[in-house]
């Protein structure tokens, strides 16, 4: 009868379909927690073919902001985390979740905003200064507001700016609790201004009226550092292969392969993990 | 996956990557469907012609949970498959077993709610006939199940198009890995993310076209068998 | 072909009251059917010949007094099988349909095909075997049904006004096939309103007004000398309330 067959058909098509997913389970593969911005940057993307052509192991990187990668880390659900917020890796690590914490690069965060800049700070080289500014032009802006390392440094800069920001927030501060790529999307569907690591504004493609209004302060810089999961915690850490992508990232030849990370010319991240490790 | 290109070139140009993507996400939906189809008709039988104390709340919890969050289906799979959660032991977190798992629970209340009240309806029709025919319990499960075949087709295609169209639950048990657990849906909520938006777009146009495709293909199979059947 | 199946017959109704709510719907039947010629049973709309078979079948129990099917309480899975007044089709074909019937009295698979024919031959529907039973006319369901309750071999054969929406001929024709099983040992137990269908067929006649048998007597009996005035007010063709 026609419609066993038809079942059959559905059945098989299930069948066939779940026989997929297997094959592609790598037997070595590690999980990295990281962060939305080393992801939407495309830093992985380029990064991780040559680590696996090199070691023969698969990263299978969770992109989330750094608290939450930290805390996926905390459950054991990661064998390394890579994330950019220190206070919080220091914490993670005396908690006693992480190994050992290596610095592997650095690049900058860059403050957006739209063209018609109506806090007018556009090249400007204080952060502090263009953050008050902002603040009592109440122009908008649009923070992470998710507790991740781009968020982490934002609070910073607020304070260091003298901004008591839990008091000052109103209509014109919007915390929109999405990852770096949405922040932006966000701002330049609102012409708001917006804090932002440079890879991700690099290589973002819906800039609308969105340009760079200050860079270059070096309480912009925004460090990147690398954590063995504690196996200790967490027994089914893979140690071996997690500590083989630690190395590779914090290796001259890793370094060198980060530093050749371009979109249009420019170098998005700059190594500087240090000899001794830290 | 290559950066300015549209999706029609990915689809002209047949693109490995996403292909592989496509083939992920009907793997895992589909997967998901037939688990939720082999618990959810039989529990939907069991609910259409038993009766028992708490049958009538149970019937409103399972119509309620149609509607389940993804997200919180999402959480608390998550919590549950997380190394320090009580099934941590599989290791299951952040793979494909874990998306269909998720996306199965998401489902599993669609097709039983459904599966409950077409056969429910079937069998206050056919009840007295089959009693007089002296049909055991499970022939009768059996005869109802065959009997609505077609309307359960529909259930079953409600709850693929359900799983097909989240992301909520894929993106936090699944954890959008590239090449690995990165879906049809979490690469477009990836694309938007990245301000990438034609290509999240373009991917999905494909999605829908995917969706409306394989819901065409079971209507017209459909109505060719049922002129068959009656 | 006999099975081990006990006979269900005679099929005795002792101070058998149906109450649904505070409707009593069958009040104080006593009433036993024998095996021979075909009982029918009539009386107005409502007064309670389809129930009455509905019991008969053990679809529902009755709420007062006793039942047995040969001498036993429990009619369990017997031979009996029922032609509702409006019949369900399965969602199948036509010949599926009485295929399915077959398969429930554990007919033997191989055999079930020709069976399945013959028996839709037997009511004149082998040119529609393989139709969707759900598209056939009300007339040809109604034979369809007839074939699937003959499929069941039965000792006791249920029939619910089988021929009420049948033209001329298709009743003949359904006159006839309940003729023949009942001259091949079939017991025959019908509602009907129609007196003519009656006297064609009855062996004896029970007479139902509102939930209670009235009369029972042999056809020749309940014609000539009917003992009840509602009776005879209903042989005369009066409105009998």
């Amino acid at each position: 009868m026609l419609n066993r067959r038809l079942f059959a058909a559905i059945a098989a098509f299930a069948m066939i379909a779940v026989s997929g997913i297997p094959a592609m389970a790598q037997d070595k593969s590690i999980v990295v927690a990281s962060t939305t911005s080393t992801q939407d940057s495309g830093l992985f993307d380029y990064l991780l073919p040559i680590f696996k052509e090199k070691t023969g192991i698969a990263v299978k990187v969770i992109a989330q902001g750094t608290g939450q990668a930290l805390d996926t880390a905390r459950r054991g659900d990661a064998d390394v985390v890579f994330v950019h917020a220190k206070a919080q890796e220091l914490k993670f690590l005396e908690e006693g979740y992480g190994v050992k914490r290596f610095d592997v690069m650095y690049n900058d965060f860059v403050l957006i905003g739209p063209k018609s800049d109506p806090a007018g700070i556009a090249g400007t080289k204080d952060i502090a200064a263009a953050l008050v500014a902002i603040k009592d032009k109440k122009a908008p802006f649009v923070s992470r507001g998710d507790r991740s390392g781009t968020h982490s440094a934002e609070l910073n800069l607020w304070k260091a700016a003298g901004v008591d920001i839990d008091a000052a927030k109103g209509d014109w501060y919007r915390a929109i609790g999405q990852g770096m790529g949405a922040a932006l999307n966000t701002a330049a569907a609102m012409d708001a201004y917006v804090l932002s690591d440079r890879g991700t504004w690099i290589s973002f493609k819906n800039r609308g009226d969105l340009q760079i209004e200050v860079e270059g302060d070096k309480r912009l810089f925004n460090q990147y550092g690398v954590m063995l999961v504690n196996p200790e915690k967490h027994p089914t850490v893979k140690v071996d292969l997690g500590q083989a992508f630690i190395d590779f990232l914090i290796s001259p030849e890793g370094q060198k392969t980060i530093s050749e990370y371009k979109i249009d010319g420019k170098q998005l991240f700059f190594p500087d993990a240090k000899p001794e490790r830290s | 996956m290559p950066e300015s290109v549209d999706a029609w070139q990915l689809i002209a140009g047949g693109d490995a990557t996403l292909f592989a993507i496509v083939r992920l996400s009907l793997a895992v939906s589909l997967s998901a469907v037939a688990i939720a189809v082999l618990v959810g008709l039989p529990l939907g039988a069991l609910l259409a012609l038993t009766r028992f104390p708490g049958r009538s709340a149970m019937i409103v919890v399972l119509n309620g949970f149609m509607g389940l969050p993804p997200v919180v289906v999402g959480l608390t799979v998550y919590l549950l498959l997380s190394r320090s959660g009580p099934l941590g032991e599989f290791g299951l977190l952040f793979t494909p077993a874990a998306m269909v798992i998720a996306q199965a629970l998401l489902v599993l209340p669609i097709i039983a709610a459904l599966a409950r009240q077409t056969i429910e309806d079937l069998w206050s029709e056919y009840r007295d006939e089959l009693t007089a025919m002296g049909v055991s319990p499970a022939g009768r499960v059996a005869t109802l199940l065959w009997d609505s075949r077609f309307s359960l087709v529909t259930a079953l295609l409600a709850g693929f198009g359900r799983a097909a169209a989240e992301v909520g639950t894929v993106m936090i048990v699944g954890g959008n890995i590239e090449g690995f657990t990165r879906t049809m849906t979490t690469t477009i909520a990836l694309e938007t993310s990245k301000g990438n938006l034609p290509l999240a777009m373009g991917l999905g146009i494909i999605l829908i076209g995917i969706i409306i495709a394989i819901n065409a293909a079971a209507w017209g199979l459909r109505l060719w068998s049922e002129r068959r059947a009656g | 072909m006999m099975r081990a199946t006990p006979s269900d017959l005679p099929l005795a109704l002792d101070g058998v009251c149906l109450r649904i709510g505070s409707t009593t719907v069958l009040d104080r039947l006593d009433l036993t059917i024998t095996p021979g010629a075909p009982t029918l049973v009539v009386g107005p709309n409502g007064s309670g010949k389809t129930t009455l078979l509905r019991l008969c079948m053990q679809l529902v129990r009755p709420t007062e007094g006793r039942m047995s099917w040969g001498g036993r309480a429990d009619a369990g899975q017997g031979r009996r099988a029922i032609l509702f007044q409006k019949p369900v089709m399965l969602r199948r074909s036509a010949a599926a349909n009485v295929c399915y019937a077959l398969a429930q009295i554990g007919y033997p698979r191989h055999l079930r095909a020709a069976c399945t024919h013959e028996l839709l031959d037997r009511v004149g529907l082998a040119d529609l075997a393989a139709r969707p039973a759900r598209h056939l006319s009300g007339g040809e369901q109604q034979r369809v049904a007839l074939a699937r309750a003959l499929a069941r071999q039965p000792e006791i054969l249920l029939l619910d006004e089988p021929t009420a929406s049948l033209d001329p001929a298709a009743t003949l024709h359904v006159e006839e096939i309940i003729r023949t099983a009942a001259q091949s040992g079939t017991k025959i137990v019908m509602a009907s309103h129609d007196l003519g269908q009656v006297r064609r067929l009855a062996g004896d006649v029970v007479f139902m007004v509102r939930g209670r048998v009235c009369e029972q007597a042999t056809a020749v009996d309940f014609f000539d000398r009917p003992s009840t005035p509602e009776a005879a007010a209903f042989i005369r063709g009066d409105l009998v309330l």
